[in-house]
């Protein structure tokens, strides 16, 4: 009987100890070396790639000072949604004062807000950018649009790629131009590429594309001007009460 | 031990001392057990994921429909055909509910847009998993031998890859492994035999190495063996991690078994003129597109240009200068199978680009190698290791058959069973993570495997595990009639007189015809039907991109005026289209009503100026050819099939099918034919 409150002591310490062994392995074993007051974004926001892989360019974040000069040994940590992975998750910056961390999407395709934080020196700086995974439909999407509508759409030129933007007298919306795309329910958006510009009293420069598209391709890059748009599209859907 | 034996005699009496007290108490504990299973039911996993749902809708606008097409119990799907059965619905109880795309919580999310309905393909055939398990446990992290645990999205274009052989827009990823399976020499080695039942082969033939103490030296050939990403950044060959001896021994046998080649060791490097112009080297390396296949890493560390060829950052490292000459000369008599074309050079051209190319040095490339002589013992144990090794797989070498069977057969890699698997400490117990670390560190697999480290990126690497997982045992046994044939490169070569000649301009290596060749170029199956005899003549003679947006790729090839005849009288008698009616389109000359009633529907109707120029002052579109000289290039015949349908002429153009009725068709017509874009005009602009 006298051994129970002992017993009870030893089961005690035992979780404690459990408990404190998966709490120190959690946290960084990163030492900071100096702590900034701000972070910023260096490079890397804004980047699209397809459900659960690898971004193409990596995240790369800078961490300063009161004076704005940059930081180095500051401890960054990023975090996103779940299954947004992070190699590594968490690291110290660089000589010139940049954290840089390569971006693994998660399954659900959208917008992965994805945020870096430093601990600073009175209180944690943060910066949140936004990635954007592209599912199965938007991907097929992003295709289509690079070979039938980004020629003229993106106002983006490359020597590889000129952009037709600048020759058209009627200036067509990028697709991440959200203020007025989003205006636009899917059924006007379809209509647009299925006929063309006219069908919405609109330029005629924008030819039909419903006897090449099919109706399936054509639904993909609606989906895809709604992931890339800029502010972020909502469908104005049933409002759920509660 | 007797309390012990008096107790539990005591409590059999007490029990089972009266039948009637026995009778129910067995009644009593049959009860009891058969109760069990519902309980166990009510409190199983899936019951509580249905719950969940439940509780998910009741608060939402739509909640009566959801609930009206909820269906409670077990969910299966069951495709005897496939070898499909999963219960994955009955947890995954959104899937079907457009009305959920906000949820984001698992497992009641609805399921993205894919092109295939849930019920008639299941989930495990692209998801994996093990489809009949009611717990979550067992149907997704199984890791017993012959289960399949769920597969990581970034793999899931696998599952379109076990029914489509063929190439899909939507699955770049899997493209793109399928590709690099033939590019990077795996197919080589590996015996991949697609579902399909076509044995891959290999599309980037490296070098043989027949001849090959005439291109270069003993010392290139060690220190590019040793890593061969040192001297040209996209190559394409493994590093092998040889030893300094191994690589010095295979150095000296590759250097003792090749033989001289007539036309290199003969040619005498013609000297170039001490006051020749230092920029007539650069300027012929640009007028001859070399770029179009060579690339150059350039001041930035960069790479400018194509990858068809190999890169010439350091190729002054590499060749000597004779058998560099012989080669710009007449790349085929080194070796016919080169995608190169023969040129056609002038001698002081030829050594003009010999001495731009021989100055391509990297000094710091190759120093401090020092070969000893090559010892009879040396050859030998050379020739020993090109033979483990298996160098032969890849390239030619005298006195080395190319192996059989050199490495596992690839065919059914997707459902390799995990207990035939060794794994790396630390390493997910999986199938795709045991092929991506694989194809990561092959060598740390153990010692003495033979598969090399290839330099891949992430995304690479993702890409080979997605083709490789798609050969799995489903895709190779399911129903020909389920699958989507690949479209086999046809064997094509143009015949006769002009098939020789094209055959030593290589035009296959940038044109496709009929089914054979490479996508840098445009298709000239049907070029005969396209364009005029006159205009195809002048455009060999000179030839000039048709597209402003477009940098020009196609060289001139000094052909002599017979040759050029030659080609096109084939081009325009051979490449017809059988679909194009001649009745159909306008004659060549028409009315001037008619040719004013195409120009405004050019401009108005169909507002072709968006992506075409006709009238360069106003017009700016840059997308499309420019129109200016439409009338003397192309057929009235071709631009009347082209407005009615630009697709069926080349699939994937970028210029829509606008429905545009017959009459339309042959005004438009008849007004670009009008374009005749004269010289004097072009003098102007």
């Amino acid at each position: 009987m006298t051994r129970r409150p002992v017993a009870y002591a030893v089961l005690l310490l035992m979780v404690a100890g459990i408990g404190c062994r998966h709490w120190s392995a959690s946290s960084s074993a990163l030492k900071p070396t100096a702590a900034g007051t701000a972070i910023v974004l260096s490079s890397g926001d804004k980047q699209m790639g397809a459900t659960g892989t690898v971004l193409p360019s990596p995240l790369v974040v800078q961490v300063n000072d009161d004076q704005g000069t940059a930081v180095t040994g500051a401890l960054v940590e990023f975090q996103g949604p779940a299954g947004v992975r992070f190699d590594p998750a968490a690291v110290l910056t660089d000589s010139s004062g940049q954290a840089t961390t390569n971006v693994r999407l998660g399954t659900i395709a959208g917008r992965d807000l994805v945020s870096a934080t430093t601990p600073g020196k009175a209180h944690p700086a943060t910066v949140q950018v936004a990635e954007i995974a592209l599912g199965y439909q938007q991907q097929l999407g992003s295709i289509l649009a690079d070979q039938f509508c980004n020629r003229c759409h993106d106002p983006e030129s490359s020597a590889q790629r000129v952009s037709n933007y600048d020759n058209l007298a009627v200036k067509p919306h990028a697709f991440s131009d959200g203020g007025t795309l989003n205006k636009m329910s899917d059924a006007d958006l379809l209509s647009v590429i299925q006929h063309g510009g006219p069908a919405l009293s609109r330029s005629a420069l924008m030819p039909p594309y419903g006897k090449t598209l099919s109706p399936a391709d054509m639904q993909a890059i609606i989906a895809y001007i709604r992931v890339v748009s800029d502010p972020p599209y909502s469908p104005a859907g049933t409002v759920y009460g509660k | 031990m007797k309390t012990v034996k008096q107790f539990l005699s005591s409590i059999w009496r007490a029990l089972f001392g009266d039948t009637m007290r026995a009778f129910g108490i067995v009644s009593g504990l049959l009860l009891i057990c058969l109760a069990i299973a519902p309980t166990k039911d009510h409190f199983s996993e899936w019951h509580h994921y249905q719950n969940g749902y439940l509780s998910l809708i009741h608060d939402r606008g739509d909640a009566i429909s959801l609930r009206r097409k909820f269906q409670p119990g077990i969910q299966q799907i069951w495709l005897p055909e496939l070898g499909v059965v999963d219960r994955c619905a009955t947890c995954h109880e959104g899937l079907k509910e457009a009305s959920l795309a906000d949820v984001t919580m698992q497992p009641l999310r609805k399921h993205p847009v894919i092109p295939h309905p849930i019920d008639r393909y299941g989930c495990v055939i692209c998801h994996r998993g093990q489809g009949p398990a009611t717990t979550v446990q067992e149907a997704h992290y199984s890791e017993r031998a012959g289960d399949d645990p769920v597969l990581p999205a970034r793999y899931i274009e696998s599952g379109c890859g076990q029914c489509h052989q063929n190439e899909l827009t939507g699955t770049p990823q899997l493209n793109n492994g399928r590709k690099m399976l033939a590019q990077y020499g795996c197919v080589s080695c590996h015996l991949i035999k697609t579902p399909d039942g076509i044995t891959m082969k290999s599309t980037d033939v490296p070098p043989s190495l027949e001849h090959i103490a005439d291109k270069t030296t003993r010392e290139w050939i060690y220190t590019w063996i040793k890593n061969p990403q040192a001297y040209a950044v996209s190559a394409t060959m493994p590093n092998y991690k040889l030893s300094d001896a191994d690589a010095s021994d295979i150095s000296a046998y590759l250097m003792s078994s090749s033989t001289p080649q007539a036309g290199d060791v003969d040619a005498t490097v013609i000297p170039l003129a001490k006051n020749a112009d230092p920029s007539a080297g650069p300027s012929l390396y640009g007028e001859s597109f070399c770029a179009t296949c060579h690339a150059v890493q350039n001041d930035a560390g960069n790479l400018v240009g194509g990858n068809v060829g190999p890169e010439l950052t350091r190729i002054g490292n590499k060749a000597k200068p004779a058998w560099l000459q012989a080669w710009i000369e007449n790349p085929h008599t080194y070796n016919s199978a080169t995608l190169m074309p023969h040129y056609r050079l002038t001698p002081q051209q030829v050594a003009t680009l010999t001495s731009f190319l021989m100055n391509k040095t990297d000094s710091d490339y190759g120093t401090n190698v020092h070969l000893t002589a090559a010892t009879p013992a040396a050859v030998a144990r050379g020739k020993k290791l090109v033979a483990t090794l298996g160098c032969a797989a890849c390239h030619t070498i005298n006195g080395v058959n190319k192996p059989d069977n050199f490495a596992p057969e690839l065919s059914r890699v997707g459902s390799k069973p995990l207990a035939q698997l060794i794994f790396l400490p630390g390493m997910e117990h999986t199938l795709p993570s045991y092929i991506a670390g694989k194809i990561k560190q092959p060598q740390a697999f153990g010692p003495g495997l033979k598969m090399p480290q290839f330099t891949l990126t992430d995304e690479q690497r993702d890409a080979l595990t997605t083709a490789l997982l798609a050969l799995d045992e489903r895709s190779q046994t399911m129903p020909d009639k389920l699958r989507v044939h690949s479209v086999e490169p046809t064997t094509y070569e143009p015949a006769g007189q002009a098939g020789k000649l094209m055959a030593d301009l290589n035009c296959l290596s940038c044109h496709r015809i009929n089914g054979h060749g490479s996508d840098m170029a445009p298709d000239l199956s049907l070029e005969g039907s396209s364009v005029q005899s006159q205009w195809l003549d002048n455009f060999l003679k000179n030839p000039n991109t048709l597209r402003p947006a477009l940098t020009r790729r196609m060289p001139r090839f000094n052909l002599s005026d017979a040759d050029r005849k030659t080609l096109t009288d084939y081009m325009m008698v051979v490449y017809q289209s059988p679909t194009i009616d001649l009745d159909k389109a306008p004659p060549a000359v028409n009315p001037p009503a008619m040719v004013e009633h195409g120009r405004q529907l050019y401009y108005s109707r169909y507002a072709c100026q968006s992506c075409h120029i006709i009238d360069t002052k106003v017009d700016k579109g840059y997308i499309g050819p420019t129109l200016t000289q439409v009338g003397s290039r192309l057929t009235p015949a071709w631009i009347y099939a082209w407005l009615k349908n630009p697709q069926e002429l080349r699939p994937g153009t970028m210029e829509p099918n606008q429905n545009i009725s017959d009459d339309d068709a042959r005004a438009m017509t008849a007004y670009l034919m009008t374009l005749k874009g004269s010289g004097k005009q072009e003098g102007k602009q």
